[in-house]
Protein backbone atom coordinates (compact mmCIF):
# COMPACT_ATOMS: atom_id res chain seq x y z
CA UNK A 1 0.00 0.00 0.00
CA UNK A 2 1.46 3.46 -0.88
CA UNK A 3 1.95 5.87 1.91
CA UNK A 4 3.90 8.23 0.51
CA UNK A 5 1.93 11.43 -0.69
CA UNK A 6 2.93 14.74 -2.31
CA UNK A 7 1.43 17.44 -0.66
CA UNK A 8 -0.16 17.76 2.70
CA UNK A 9 -3.33 18.89 0.77
CA UNK A 10 -3.07 15.63 -1.00
CA UNK A 11 -2.34 13.36 2.16
CA UNK A 12 -5.49 14.92 3.86
CA UNK A 13 -7.52 13.81 0.71
CA UNK A 14 -11.29 12.61 1.64
CA UNK A 15 -9.93 12.43 5.41
CA UNK A 16 -12.14 15.83 6.62
CA UNK A 17 -15.59 16.03 7.96
CA UNK A 18 -16.96 18.86 9.65
CA UNK A 19 -17.07 17.89 13.48
CA UNK A 20 -14.37 16.09 13.58
CA UNK A 21 -12.55 15.28 16.59
CA UNK A 22 -8.47 15.85 15.70
CA UNK A 23 -5.50 15.02 17.78
CA UNK A 24 -2.22 16.67 17.28
CA UNK A 25 1.20 16.03 18.33
CA UNK A 26 3.51 18.85 19.23
CA UNK A 27 4.70 20.93 22.64
CA UNK A 28 4.29 24.68 22.45
CA UNK A 29 5.46 25.30 18.67
CA UNK A 30 7.44 22.05 19.06
CA UNK A 31 7.29 19.04 16.81
CA UNK A 32 3.90 20.75 15.57
CA UNK A 33 2.80 19.01 12.13
CA UNK A 34 2.79 22.55 10.56
CA UNK A 35 1.92 21.53 6.67
CA UNK A 36 -1.18 19.77 7.83
CA UNK A 37 -2.12 22.82 10.09
CA UNK A 38 -1.93 24.46 7.13
CA UNK A 39 -3.57 22.12 4.69
CA UNK A 40 -6.17 21.97 7.11
CA UNK A 41 -6.98 25.61 7.49
CA UNK A 42 -7.16 25.59 3.15
CA UNK A 43 -9.79 22.76 3.14
CA UNK A 44 -11.97 24.59 5.27
CA UNK A 45 -13.14 21.93 7.59
CA UNK A 46 -14.86 23.62 10.63
CA UNK A 47 -16.51 22.77 14.00
CA UNK A 48 -13.29 21.12 14.70
CA UNK A 49 -12.22 19.54 18.16
CA UNK A 50 -8.66 19.09 18.69
CA UNK A 51 -6.82 17.33 21.72
CA UNK A 52 -3.11 19.07 21.35
CA UNK A 53 -1.50 20.43 24.71
CA UNK A 54 -0.99 23.44 23.70
CA UNK A 55 -2.43 25.96 20.99
CA UNK A 56 -0.27 27.53 19.17
CA UNK A 57 0.73 31.37 18.83
CA UNK A 58 -1.30 34.04 17.17
CA UNK A 59 -0.05 33.27 13.86
CA UNK A 60 1.51 30.16 14.02
CA UNK A 61 0.59 26.32 14.62
CA UNK A 62 -3.02 25.92 15.48
CA UNK A 63 -3.69 29.56 16.32
CA UNK A 64 -4.05 29.65 12.44
CA UNK A 65 -6.74 27.71 12.89
CA UNK A 66 -8.30 29.35 15.85
CA UNK A 67 -8.01 32.97 13.92
CA UNK A 68 -10.06 31.17 11.00
CA UNK A 69 -12.49 30.22 13.56
CA UNK A 70 -12.38 26.75 12.43
CA UNK A 71 -11.53 25.10 16.14
CA UNK A 72 -15.13 24.62 18.53
CA UNK A 73 -13.31 22.63 21.30
CA UNK A 74 -9.62 22.61 22.67
CA UNK A 75 -8.40 19.82 24.72
CA UNK A 76 -5.47 20.93 26.07
CA UNK A 77 -2.96 21.27 29.63
CA UNK A 78 -1.52 25.11 28.57
CA UNK A 79 -3.00 27.65 26.42
CA UNK A 80 -1.15 30.87 27.62
CA UNK A 81 0.98 31.77 24.84
CA UNK A 82 -2.27 32.55 22.48
CA UNK A 83 -4.05 35.85 22.60
CA UNK A 84 -6.53 35.15 20.13
CA UNK A 85 -7.45 32.06 21.88
CA UNK A 86 -7.68 33.82 25.39
CA UNK A 87 -10.25 36.30 23.50
CA UNK A 88 -12.07 33.14 22.05
CA UNK A 89 -13.01 31.24 24.89
CA UNK A 90 -13.68 34.76 27.37
CA UNK A 91 -16.16 35.78 24.87
CA UNK A 92 -17.57 32.55 25.06
CA UNK A 93 -16.78 31.52 21.56
CA UNK A 94 -14.75 28.64 21.70
CA UNK A 95 -14.70 25.74 24.01
CA UNK A 96 -11.64 24.59 26.56
CA UNK A 97 -11.40 21.21 28.39
CA UNK A 98 -8.53 21.36 30.12
CA UNK A 99 -7.07 18.20 31.00
CA UNK A 100 -3.58 17.72 33.04
CA UNK A 101 -0.77 16.88 30.80
CA UNK A 102 -0.03 13.65 31.85
CA UNK A 103 -3.38 12.57 31.86
CA UNK A 104 -3.90 13.79 27.77
CA UNK A 105 -1.07 12.23 26.98
CA UNK A 106 -1.89 9.08 28.57
CA UNK A 107 -5.54 9.78 27.38
CA UNK A 108 -4.05 9.34 23.62
CA UNK A 109 -1.88 6.41 24.55
CA UNK A 110 -5.05 4.98 26.15
CA UNK A 111 -6.88 5.32 23.36
CA UNK A 112 -4.04 4.11 20.81
CA UNK A 113 -3.93 0.69 23.04
CA UNK A 114 -7.56 0.25 23.05
CA UNK A 115 -8.31 1.35 26.50
CA UNK A 116 -11.55 3.01 27.22
CA UNK A 117 -10.68 4.31 30.35
CA UNK A 118 -7.98 4.33 33.23
CA UNK A 119 -8.18 5.92 36.77
CA UNK A 120 -5.06 8.44 38.30
CA UNK A 121 -4.07 10.39 41.30
CA UNK A 122 -3.72 13.31 38.89
CA UNK A 123 -6.64 16.04 39.80
CA UNK A 124 -7.96 14.37 42.31
CA UNK A 125 -9.72 16.74 45.11
CA UNK A 126 -9.58 19.63 41.91
CA UNK A 127 -11.98 20.87 39.36
CA UNK A 128 -10.66 18.46 37.25
CA UNK A 129 -12.69 15.08 39.08
CA UNK A 130 -15.69 17.01 39.15
CA UNK A 131 -18.16 14.53 37.77
CA UNK A 132 -15.94 11.89 37.44
CA UNK A 133 -15.93 8.22 39.00
CA UNK A 134 -13.93 7.68 42.26
CA UNK A 135 -12.09 4.60 43.41
CA UNK A 136 -9.85 4.06 46.00
CA UNK A 137 -6.93 1.38 45.72
CA UNK A 138 -5.19 1.24 49.54
CA UNK A 139 -5.43 4.70 51.44
CA UNK A 140 -5.81 6.70 47.74
CA UNK A 141 -8.23 8.33 46.06
CA UNK A 142 -8.21 7.89 42.10
CA UNK A 143 -10.36 9.22 39.41
CA UNK A 144 -11.30 7.85 36.03
CA UNK A 145 -10.29 9.49 32.66
CA UNK A 146 -11.14 8.47 29.38
CA UNK A 147 -9.32 7.10 26.46
CA UNK A 148 -9.12 9.66 23.63
CA UNK A 149 -10.42 7.25 20.10
CA UNK A 150 -9.87 10.37 17.59
CA UNK A 151 -11.40 11.11 14.08
CA UNK A 152 -7.60 11.41 12.60
CA UNK A 153 -3.91 12.01 13.67
CA UNK A 154 -1.97 14.94 13.00
CA UNK A 155 2.02 14.22 13.82
CA UNK A 156 5.32 15.56 12.95
CA UNK A 157 8.55 13.34 13.25
CA UNK A 158 12.09 13.97 11.71
CA UNK A 159 12.53 10.90 9.33
CA UNK A 160 10.10 8.53 8.09
CA UNK A 161 10.75 5.19 5.49
CA UNK A 162 8.26 4.80 3.12
CA UNK A 163 6.51 2.30 5.01
CA UNK A 164 5.84 4.87 7.79
CA UNK A 165 8.04 3.98 10.42
CA UNK A 166 8.75 6.77 12.20
CA UNK A 167 12.08 8.86 14.48
CA UNK A 168 11.81 11.66 16.28
CA UNK A 169 14.47 14.15 16.72
CA UNK A 170 14.96 15.62 20.66
CA UNK A 171 12.18 16.94 22.67
CA UNK A 172 10.43 17.06 19.27
CA UNK A 173 8.70 13.65 19.63
CA UNK A 174 6.71 14.65 23.25
CA UNK A 175 2.84 13.96 22.73
CA UNK A 176 4.04 12.80 19.04
CA UNK A 177 3.61 9.18 19.47
CA UNK A 178 0.23 9.08 21.77
CA UNK A 179 -1.37 11.59 19.21
CA UNK A 180 -0.34 9.02 15.97
CA UNK A 181 -1.82 6.05 18.10
CA UNK A 182 -5.05 7.69 19.32
CA UNK A 183 -6.31 8.26 15.69
CA UNK A 184 -8.79 6.13 13.83
CA UNK A 185 -6.55 7.40 10.95
CA UNK A 186 -3.08 9.04 10.95
CA UNK A 187 -1.42 11.41 8.86
CA UNK A 188 2.81 12.28 9.16
CA UNK A 189 4.80 15.01 7.87
CA UNK A 190 8.42 14.36 7.69
CA UNK A 191 12.08 16.31 7.20
CA UNK A 192 12.73 13.22 4.93
CA UNK A 193 11.67 10.13 3.74
CA UNK A 194 14.19 7.02 3.00
CA UNK A 195 13.87 3.77 1.30
CA UNK A 196 12.64 1.06 3.51
CA UNK A 197 16.05 -0.76 5.04
CA UNK A 198 17.85 2.56 5.44
CA UNK A 199 16.67 3.03 9.49
CA UNK A 200 17.89 0.23 11.82
CA UNK A 201 15.01 -1.53 12.87
CA UNK A 202 16.08 -1.34 16.66
CA UNK A 203 16.15 2.82 16.41
CA UNK A 204 12.40 3.22 15.13
CA UNK A 205 10.27 5.34 17.96
CA UNK A 206 6.70 4.43 16.16
CA UNK A 207 6.11 2.06 14.28
CA UNK A 208 4.50 2.27 10.67
CA UNK A 209 1.19 0.25 11.64
CA UNK A 210 0.19 3.68 12.84
CA UNK A 211 0.85 5.75 9.59
CA UNK A 212 -0.88 5.80 7.33
CA UNK A 213 0.10 8.51 5.07
CA UNK A 214 3.01 10.31 4.55
CA UNK A 215 4.20 13.64 3.55
CA UNK A 216 8.08 15.01 3.17
CA UNK A 217 8.34 19.02 3.32
CA UNK A 218 9.94 22.30 4.43
CA UNK A 219 9.20 22.95 7.58
CA UNK A 220 9.94 26.57 9.94
CA UNK A 221 10.03 24.83 13.02
CA UNK A 222 10.02 28.51 14.52
CA UNK A 223 11.40 28.82 18.17
CA UNK A 224 9.00 30.22 20.73
CA UNK A 225 11.57 31.56 23.44
CA UNK A 226 15.15 31.51 22.31
CA UNK A 227 17.15 31.56 25.50
CA UNK A 228 21.00 31.89 25.17
CA UNK A 229 24.09 32.25 27.17
CA UNK A 230 27.15 34.32 26.67
CA UNK A 231 30.20 31.76 25.54
CA UNK A 232 32.76 34.14 28.05
CA UNK A 233 30.00 32.43 30.85
CA UNK A 234 32.04 28.80 29.88
CA UNK B 1 17.22 40.20 55.65
CA UNK B 2 14.22 38.26 54.08
CA UNK B 3 16.20 35.66 51.46
CA UNK B 4 16.60 36.69 47.56
CA UNK B 5 14.89 34.90 44.51
CA UNK B 6 18.66 33.69 44.23
CA UNK B 7 19.08 32.66 48.31
CA UNK B 8 15.60 30.92 47.80
CA UNK B 9 17.21 28.50 44.94
CA UNK B 10 20.28 27.91 47.23
CA UNK B 11 17.93 26.58 50.08
CA UNK B 12 15.73 24.76 47.89
CA UNK B 13 18.83 22.71 46.00
CA UNK B 14 19.88 21.71 49.29
CA UNK B 15 16.89 19.72 49.79
CA UNK B 16 18.30 17.69 46.67
CA UNK B 17 20.44 14.43 47.31
CA UNK B 18 23.16 12.89 45.30
CA UNK B 19 21.67 10.50 42.85
CA UNK B 20 17.88 12.35 42.73
CA UNK B 21 15.94 12.72 39.60
CA UNK B 22 14.22 15.61 40.24
CA UNK B 23 11.64 18.32 38.13
CA UNK B 24 12.23 21.69 38.27
CA UNK B 25 8.96 24.25 37.69
CA UNK B 26 8.73 27.44 36.45
CA UNK B 27 10.63 30.65 37.94
CA UNK B 28 12.77 30.80 40.91
CA UNK B 29 12.57 26.81 40.60
CA UNK B 30 14.51 27.09 37.87
CA UNK B 31 17.19 28.63 39.41
CA UNK B 32 17.80 25.83 41.73
CA UNK B 33 20.06 24.30 39.15
CA UNK B 34 22.92 27.16 39.16
CA UNK B 35 23.12 25.77 43.08
CA UNK B 36 23.46 21.84 43.48
CA UNK B 37 27.19 21.92 43.30
CA UNK B 38 28.87 18.52 43.26
CA UNK B 39 25.93 17.04 43.83
CA UNK B 40 24.97 14.30 40.74
CA UNK B 41 21.30 15.18 40.25
CA UNK B 42 19.28 14.89 36.80
CA UNK B 43 16.86 17.12 35.70
CA UNK B 44 13.72 15.96 33.93
CA UNK B 45 11.77 17.89 31.93
CA UNK B 46 8.33 17.05 31.42
CA UNK B 47 7.77 17.45 27.61
CA UNK B 48 10.16 14.49 27.12
CA UNK B 49 13.53 14.80 28.19
CA UNK B 50 16.22 13.72 31.37
CA UNK B 51 19.46 14.95 31.80
CA UNK B 52 18.56 18.99 30.63
CA UNK B 53 21.35 21.05 30.29
CA UNK B 54 22.06 25.03 30.38
CA UNK B 55 20.84 27.08 27.96
CA UNK B 56 22.71 27.29 24.31
CA UNK B 57 25.35 29.23 23.02
CA UNK B 58 24.13 32.06 20.52
CA UNK B 59 23.65 30.51 17.39
CA UNK B 60 23.38 27.07 18.42
CA UNK B 61 19.66 27.32 18.92
CA UNK B 62 17.73 23.94 18.12
CA UNK B 63 14.34 24.41 17.63
CA UNK B 64 13.83 20.73 18.62
CA UNK B 65 15.36 21.08 22.06
CA UNK B 66 13.34 22.99 24.26
CA UNK B 67 12.52 22.68 28.18
CA UNK B 68 9.07 22.63 29.78
CA UNK B 69 8.54 26.26 29.47
CA UNK B 70 9.33 26.77 26.03
CA UNK B 71 12.99 27.64 26.56
CA UNK B 72 16.05 26.61 24.07
CA UNK B 73 18.32 24.38 26.22
CA UNK B 74 20.49 22.06 25.35
CA UNK B 75 21.76 18.16 26.30
CA UNK B 76 24.49 16.24 28.22
CA UNK B 77 26.28 13.20 27.96
CA UNK B 78 23.33 11.60 30.33
CA UNK B 79 20.63 12.85 27.92
CA UNK B 80 17.76 10.94 27.23
CA UNK B 81 14.42 11.59 24.93
CA UNK B 82 10.98 10.03 25.12
CA UNK B 83 7.42 10.49 24.28
CA UNK B 84 5.01 12.50 26.83
CA UNK B 85 3.22 9.52 27.64
CA UNK B 86 6.26 7.55 28.47
CA UNK B 87 7.69 10.99 30.69
CA UNK B 88 4.43 11.17 32.88
CA UNK B 89 4.02 7.84 33.41
CA UNK B 90 7.44 8.08 35.05
CA UNK B 91 6.13 11.25 37.25
CA UNK B 92 2.95 9.12 37.73
CA UNK B 93 4.74 5.93 38.82
CA UNK B 94 6.61 7.99 41.32
CA UNK B 95 10.06 7.49 39.66
CA UNK B 96 10.89 10.84 40.00
CA UNK B 97 12.36 12.03 43.66
CA UNK B 98 11.70 15.23 44.01
CA UNK B 99 9.78 18.27 42.24
CA UNK B 100 10.01 22.42 43.48
CA UNK B 101 7.67 24.50 42.03
CA UNK B 102 6.32 28.15 42.27
CA UNK B 103 2.54 28.23 44.24
CA UNK B 104 0.35 31.49 43.93
CA UNK B 105 -0.92 29.94 47.29
CA UNK B 106 -0.23 27.16 49.95
CA UNK B 107 -2.73 25.63 53.37
CA UNK B 108 -1.74 24.26 56.29
CA UNK B 109 -2.78 20.93 54.84
CA UNK B 110 -0.39 20.60 52.34
CA UNK B 111 -3.15 22.00 49.31
CA UNK B 112 -1.40 23.55 46.38
CA UNK B 113 -3.21 26.39 44.32
CA UNK B 114 -0.55 27.65 41.63
CA UNK B 115 -2.76 26.88 38.11
CA UNK B 116 -5.80 29.45 37.74
CA UNK B 117 -7.33 32.85 38.64
CA UNK B 118 -10.91 32.58 37.90
CA UNK B 119 -11.78 35.30 35.60
CA UNK B 120 -8.24 36.86 35.30
CA UNK B 121 -5.95 34.14 34.47
CA UNK B 122 -6.89 30.86 32.28
CA UNK B 123 -4.02 29.71 30.71
CA UNK B 124 -3.52 26.04 32.29
CA UNK B 125 -2.34 23.19 34.43
CA UNK B 126 0.35 22.18 32.02
CA UNK B 127 2.42 19.18 33.82
CA UNK B 128 1.60 20.68 37.59
CA UNK B 129 -1.47 18.37 39.07
CA UNK B 130 0.81 15.19 37.73
CA UNK B 131 3.57 16.35 39.19
CA UNK B 132 2.61 17.22 42.43
CA UNK B 133 0.33 13.77 42.07
CA UNK B 134 3.09 11.72 41.51
CA UNK B 135 6.43 12.91 42.36
CA UNK B 136 7.98 11.50 45.89
CA UNK B 137 8.47 15.14 47.28
CA UNK B 138 6.89 18.34 46.67
CA UNK B 139 8.75 21.52 47.58
CA UNK B 140 7.31 25.10 47.27
CA UNK B 141 9.52 28.01 46.33
CA UNK B 142 7.45 31.15 46.44
CA UNK B 143 7.39 34.76 48.49
CA UNK B 144 5.84 34.45 51.74
CA UNK B 145 3.07 37.58 50.61
CA UNK B 146 1.59 38.89 48.03
CA UNK B 147 2.41 42.31 46.56
CA UNK B 148 -0.60 43.78 48.51
CA UNK B 149 1.02 42.33 51.31
CA UNK B 150 -1.16 39.41 51.90
CA UNK B 151 -0.30 35.95 53.13
CA UNK B 152 -0.14 33.50 50.57
CA UNK B 153 0.29 30.48 53.59
CA UNK B 154 -3.37 30.05 54.35
CA UNK B 155 -5.38 27.92 56.58
CA UNK B 156 -7.38 27.07 53.17
CA UNK B 157 -6.40 27.88 49.65
CA UNK B 158 -8.89 30.07 48.05
CA UNK B 159 -7.91 29.58 44.46
CA UNK B 160 -8.45 26.48 42.29
CA UNK B 161 -6.44 23.72 43.97
CA UNK B 162 -3.73 21.79 41.74
CA UNK B 163 -3.82 19.35 44.57
CA UNK B 164 -4.97 18.54 47.84
CA UNK B 165 -2.37 17.75 50.64
CA UNK B 166 0.40 17.06 48.06
CA UNK B 167 2.97 19.68 49.66
CA UNK B 168 5.65 18.41 51.90
CA UNK B 169 7.94 22.07 52.31
CA UNK B 170 7.42 25.48 51.49
CA UNK B 171 10.81 27.54 51.30
CA UNK B 172 9.88 31.36 51.55
CA UNK B 173 11.63 34.80 51.47
CA UNK B 174 11.22 34.50 55.43
CA UNK B 175 11.95 30.72 55.93
CA UNK B 176 11.71 26.67 55.49
CA UNK B 177 8.03 25.03 56.89
CA UNK B 178 7.48 21.81 56.81
CA UNK B 179 3.73 20.68 56.62
CA UNK B 180 2.52 18.43 59.41
CA UNK B 181 -0.92 16.38 60.42
CA UNK B 182 -1.16 19.41 63.30
CA UNK B 183 -0.39 22.20 61.06
CA UNK B 184 2.87 24.14 59.71
CA UNK B 185 6.27 23.94 61.48
CA UNK B 186 8.79 26.43 61.34
CA UNK B 187 12.64 24.32 60.06
CA UNK B 188 14.75 27.47 59.91
CA UNK B 189 14.04 31.19 59.68
CA UNK B 190 15.69 33.56 56.93
CA UNK B 191 18.62 34.94 57.98
CA UNK B 192 17.89 37.92 60.55
CA UNK B 193 13.82 36.86 60.25
CA UNK B 194 12.35 35.87 63.34
CA UNK B 195 10.30 32.84 64.32
CA UNK B 196 7.48 35.90 64.86
CA UNK B 197 8.10 37.47 62.14
CA UNK B 198 7.20 34.49 60.42
CA UNK B 199 4.23 33.80 62.37
CA UNK B 200 2.86 37.29 61.53
CA UNK B 201 3.39 37.22 57.69
CA UNK B 202 1.43 33.60 57.63
CA UNK B 203 -2.46 33.23 57.86
CA UNK B 204 -2.03 29.64 58.60
CA UNK B 205 -1.58 27.66 62.10
CA UNK B 206 1.93 27.46 62.54
CA UNK B 207 2.43 24.41 65.37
Amino acid sequence: MKKVYGTAAEALDGLLHDGMLIAAGGFGLCGIPELLIDALVDSGVKNLTVASNNAGVDDFGLGKLLATRQIKKMMSSYVGENAEFMRQYLAGELELEFNPQGTLAERMRAGGAGIPGFYTQTGVGTQIAEGKEVKVWGEKEYILEEGIFADLSIVKAWKADDTGNLIFRKTARNFNPPAAMCGRFCVAEVEEIVPRGSIDPDHIHLPGIYVHRLIQGAHEKRIEQRTVRKREDA
Amino acid sequence: MPWDRNQMAARAAQELEDGMYVNLGIGIPTLVANYVGDKDITLQSENGMLGMGPFPFEGEEDPDLINAGKQTITELARTSYFDSATSFGMIRGGKIAAAVLGAMEVSEKGDLANWMIPGKLVKGMGGAMDLVAGVGRVIVVMDHTNKHGDSKVLKECTLPLTGKGVVDRIITNLGVLDVTNKGLHIVECADGVSREDIVKATEATIV
